[in-house]
This record gives structure tokens, sequence and C-alpha cells, in this order.
């Protein structure tokens, strides 16, 4: 793992169930995370993600790669344009940074409306 | 009126809200809830929890009240009084300490770091609230969040939302006297490549003044109108007045020796020959294009 390195691309399909599901297991229960009728009243186009939920798959696309062993520190992330049901959310990564065994690791998550995500994820690996 | 600043420095100014406990210890019911949801087959999580996690600990539920001391809870009703009545969450930045043991009780303090605004955005004008929030087994602090919301107030809609492919006025070029030949020559059905009067050299995109010679009295030359792509773009995003997403935006490097930026109707190629096309907007605007060259 050097910097430079790239993360195999990664594609979530953002299904009403899984939108709902995620929003429900982060214990979040705003509206607009379930039920399409208010989501549209207040504006959006359909439910989308919630923000633990994008924290949650940012984690998972840096751990699946890592391997179990890595150790995660820090996930910050930008949101911009909702993920909305139906949605396909692609994953980009890249290692930017490297000292000893922290790694930091940029990561893009984009759907056809623009990019969902941008963070910076940084995990320890094993010696 | 409400004085916003005033009243964020007022409740910043009373620092961290007394400590929230979650409602239940760290567990793996949830754990499993979490995994399966997400997707997430990581092996580990048997006895931790996953650190993206930390967060869901202490959501408030489907009934949950915000205690009354809570700095997120105040500001966020302060904004609603002054008409910034929608949310969106913009920013989380998680730090994690350590990793939380199933049967760890967690708790969570916040403050408010800072209110910045109004600002313009794309939903509306609003104001960006951050709050910063610890959480705690017992004493030790285990994580650290900097969270940042939007507090809007909704563009207003006046009319219905116009379909994106009805695409509005498209944008039209700014036709100055360095550039007017060019358009005129557009409209005449002739792409015009500035040459200078002086040493004769072939320029684009045009200016009042050579690069090669000084010279301050450019003429033009007519193109036949062929070249090759040089490079190009498929547009995606952001729209475009006037335009429908996907399009192609290419580099044509003319038989004439200048490189020329038009949009490509076709499914384009590096090398690929093409050939001008003119599209008349109006009466005063012809657009140039490009196409595939027409075998011969």
């Amino acid at each position: 793992m050097r910097i430079g390195d790239s993360l195999p691309e990664w594609h979530v399909e953002a299904t009403p169930t899984f939108v709902i599901s995620t929003a429900l297991a982060t214990r979040d229960f705003q509206d607009v995370h379930h039920d399409r009728d208010l989501a549209v009243q207040r504006g959006s186009k359909d439910i989308f993600i919630n923000i633990l939920t994008t924290t949650g798959l940012v984690q998972r696309y840096v751990t699946d790669w890592a391997g179990p062993h890595a150790l995660v520190r820090q996930v910050n992330i930008k949101l911009g344009a909702p993920c909305y049901a139906y949605d396909t959310l692609k994953f980009f990564g890249q290692v930017v940074g490297r000292e000893d065994q922290d790694l930091t690791i940029e990561v893009v998550g984009r759907t056809g409306h623009g990019d969902h995500v941008t963070g910076t994820v940084r995990i320890e690996v094993p010696a | 009126m409400i004085d916003i600043e005033k009243e964020a420095a007022r409740i910043a100014e009373r620092g961290e809200c007394a400590p929230r406990l979650a409602r239940d210890p760290v567990n793996l019911p949830m754990i499993r809830n979490w995994l399966e949801a997400i997707g997430d087959e990581h092996p580990g999580y048997t006895e931790v929890a996953p650190p993206a996690m930390v967060q869901v600990w202490t959501m408030a539920g489907l009934h949950g009240q915000r205690t009354l001391d809570d700095p997120l809870g105040a500001m966020m009703t302060v904004l609603d009084e002054a008409g910034y009545t929608s949310v969106v969450a913009t920013n989380s930045d998680q730090t994690y300490h350590r990793y939380l043991e199933v049967g760890e009780q967690l708790s969570v303090t916040t403050s408010l770091e800072d209110v910045t605004g109004p600002k313009r955005t794309g939903l509306g004008e609003g104001w960006f609230v951050t709050t910063r929030s610890t959480w705690w087994v017992g004493d030790e602090a285990v994580a650290e969040m900097r969270f940042r919301v939007l507090k809007f107030r909704p563009a207003q809609k006046l009319a219905p939302e116009p379909e994106v492919h009805q695409a509005p006025q498209a944008i039209r070029p700014s036709v100055n006297r360095d550039t007017q030949y060019f358009w005129d020559g557009c409209n005449q059905g002739e792409l015009r490549i500035q040459r200078c009067g002086g040493c004769g050299l072939l320029r684009h995109p045009p200016g009042p003044m050579c690069p090669e010679c000084g010279a301050t009295k450019p003429t033009y030359l007519v193109s036949e109108g062929y070249g090759v792509i040089y490079s190009y773009v498929v547009h995606h995003h952001p729209q475009v007045p006037g335009k429908q997403t996907p399009f192609v935006i290419a580099l044509v490097e003319l038989d004439e020796g200048v490189r020329m930026l038009g949009e490509f109707d076709g499914e384009p190629g590096v090398g690929q020959r093409v050939e001008v096309v003119f599209t008349k907007v109006d009466d005063d605007l012809t657009m140039p294009s490009w196409r595939p060259r027409a075998d011969r």
C-alpha cells in the first residue's frame, strides 16, 4: 500500500430498501430518509441516504480494500449532491499519504448528479 | 428581527452541554443490523463496534426529544424562528481514539463551535452551523466529531420547475472588436481564422496583437473547415443552459494548423476527421460545431 495506489471502483445501488434500511440501522428517523411523499413535499426528488450511512459506506469502502486488520482512526466527509433512491453511487479512492503504518486515503462517491461525498479516511495498518 | 449572530454567541458561550447518555450500551444486535444494512462483511465486529457507528449509539431515536441545553437544538430553534426552516448536513469529521467494546456505555457532550451566514447556496439562503461533540466512556474521551449543517430557507419556486430537458436559452458568445470577424463569418457560413496583417501568422483564439511580430492589424483567412480531433471532453455535469447533457466538446486541429474548440456531434475519438457545420440560432447568431467528416 503506497502513495498513489488506487482503490478498486465500487458501486452501490441505492435502492429504496437500501436507503430506508440503512437510515433505520443508523437510528435516523427523519422522514426524508423513508417517506417519499414528504421528501418530495420538502423539495427533494426522492428519499435520500442519510449522512451516518455515507460515513459507514466510506468506512466500508476503505476497510474492504485494506482488510480486516486495518484500524480506522478518522473519517472526514463533505457532502455534495444528495444520493437519491435509484441512484448508483460510485466510489473511487486513492492513497494520498503514508507515514509508517498510518495511511491517508482520499475517497469520492459520485452519482449521476455529481459528487455525493468527498472525504479522507485515516487508517492504521499492521506492520 | 432576530440577531442570529448574537444568539449564536450566547449559545456558544454556554460551552458543552451536560453529558447525554446513549439509550443502550454498545451491543451486538445493533451492530449486526448496521452491518447487514450497510452490507459490510468485515469479520472483526463481534466484540467491538465499527468506528463509523459512534454517532448511532447516541441518536435520539424515533420520538427523541432534544435536551434543553443541547446547543445544536437551540441554534436550530433560533434559525427556524428567523425563517431558515430546512436543514441539510454538509460535513462530518470523526476521529476515533479507540474501538468501542460491546457492553460499554457511551455518553456525548456537544458545544456550538461556529455559525456563519447568511450565505447564498444552491438550496437557498442559509447559515452554516458547526458543532463539536465528544463521546465518553466514563471520563475517557473515546471519539470526537465536528459536524456541520446548513440551515436554509428553501429557494422560492414561483413557477413550476422547468423540466431539465426544456433547456433555457443558450449562452451567447460575447462578441467584441477582436472577435466580431469570427461571428460575422459564421453568419455567412465561413469559418474564419485570424491572420496577422504584418507577418501572416494564423492564430486562434483571436486577440488584438500578434504574439509573433506585435502587429495590431489582424486580418483573416477562411478555413476549409476540416480538421482532426486533438482532444475532447464529454460534459455530464453541471447542466448548461440550452444544452442537454451529456455533450461533447472537441478541440479540433484544423488543417490550417490552429486549434479550435466546439461542440462535436457524434461518437468522439482522438484523431478522428471532422468537418465544420453551422447552426443558425437566430438572425444575429450562428454557431459553428463539428461532425464526423463525410466519407468521399
